[in-house]
């Protein structure tokens, strides 16, 4: 085992400690921020590989199980599946767009759906590329590095970055990014391919996956008031708006839901601060 | 434009799709360090995104469209709740959560339709 980068042993034996939990447990009590730098770009590619390989991947590529099966499930092919995974890697998107592209929904409601549920990496983005920037690199590798920016890659950089020098951010999160990103291809695949061949019942578990997976990650994360209400509005909406327009109806829920909720929390902000 | 490009439409949709999502992204770039991501907009922007996705999810369970019709709306019900309840009872772990439900979906199913 070759290692560069480290001067003490004991920082050595740290980094060998938490590389040895990190496969089963990768979440908020691995102190990745302490962490020593790698001592080379390559260093810090492999760095964002492994940090990605336990849980990260294992819980994406099980998430696109659920993708693959819903494609197959919906009529459509393994390639256009994948090439779904491959060219706009974005998990409920690419659930929206399956969904709509199977009640033949109109190509402008798609894409307008599409790019308001995408628009939260926007944000994500913004605070990324800054702290992935070190002088020299040319500007378009940041759109390239872009193409891969995530929840999940975002979180760990954004953690993992700070205790890193200038040029090894980027390589590491091209690492994890790259890493968590193949899960998601195979996952796309093992999930076509799975459905294809258990019962139809387990099929059906699969493509159930879908909602109970957004749900859980929803679920999770009710800290904010507006949130929440966006949530319960979204949720009133989806179904009950449906009966009256198919191809409209989530943006109208989305936009009307999401904008209530929005006003409604900004009222109350004003009148007594959250 | 469906009838135009057949069996390749829905690759033109993905890949426009695909397009929209890097659309989002490579703005980011541009915009690095001049927006903060605490402006209004953003918030707006999220509580849109949040709304649209679980409008999407309430209808793939109340009302879904293709092979989960098969499961009976009480199953689904249901599943959803108790991928709810395990979710908590673990820890909030995600992974406990959809396994549960997924497993309460199919074992629900096969009940309601041998009873």
């Amino acid at each position: 085992m070759q290692r560069t980068g480290f001067d003490r042993p004991g920082q050595l034996r740290y980094r060998m400690d938490v590389a040895k939990t990190e496969t089963d447990r990768p979440t908020p009590e691995t102190p990745l921020s302490a962490l020593a730098p790698y001592g080379s770009s390559t260093g810090a590619l492999r760095g964002g590989f492994r940090d990605a390989l336990g849980m990260p991947a294992f819980v994406l590529g099980a998430s696109y199980l659920g993708f693959g099966s819903l494609v197959r499930e919906s009529g459509f092919s393994l390639p256009m599946g994948l090439f779904s995974t491959l060219t706009g890697w974005a998990l409920p998107g690419q659930v929206l767009l399956m969904e709509m592209l199977s009640l033949n929904s109109a190509l402008f409601a798609i894409c307008l759906a599409v790019a308001l549920t995408n628009m939260r990496l926007l944000p994500m983005t913004v605070t990324m590329v800054p702290m992935l920037r070190s002088p020299g690199r040319p500007g378009w590798q940041y759109y390239l590095a872009a193409t891969m920016v995530a929840v999940t890659a975002w979180v760990f950089t954004m953690r993992r970055a700070p205790s890193l020098p200038a040029q090894e951010r980027m390589p590491y999160f091209v690492g994890f990014a790259l890493t968590v990103w193949a899960a998601s291809m195979i996952g796309t695949l093992a999930g076509f391919l799975l459905s294809a061949s258990v019962p139809g019942v387990v099929s059906l578990g699969l493509v159930f996956l879908n909602p109970i997976y957004f749900l859980l990650m929803f679920a999770g994360d009710l800290a904010n008031r507006a949130k929440v209400m966006a949530m319960i509005f979204g949720a009133l909406a989806g179904p009950s708006l449906f009966y009256l327009d198919g191809d409209w109806s989530l943006l109208i829920a989305g936009l009307g839901g999401g904008t209530l909720a929005w006003l409604i929390d900004r009222m109350l902000k004003k009148r007594r601060p959250a | 434009m469906n009838e135009m490009l057949g069996a390749w439409y829905p690759y033109f949709v993905i890949l426009a799709g695909g397009i929209v999502t890097y659309a989002t992204r490579g703005f980011g770039v541009l915009l690095a360090g001049r927006l903060s991501p605490d402006s209004e907009i953003f918030h707006w922007v999220g509580c849109v995104a949040l709304a649209l996705m679980t409008a999407l999810i309430a209808r793939m369970i109340i009302v879904p469209m293709g092979i989960l019709q098969d499961a009976p709306a009480a199953a689904r019900i249901s599943a959803g709740l108790l991928a709810l309840i395990a979710f908590y009872a673990a820890r909030r772990s995600v992974l406990v959560g959809c396994a549960v439900g997924v497993a309460a979906l199919i074992a629900l199913t096969l009940l309601l339709h041998t009873l």
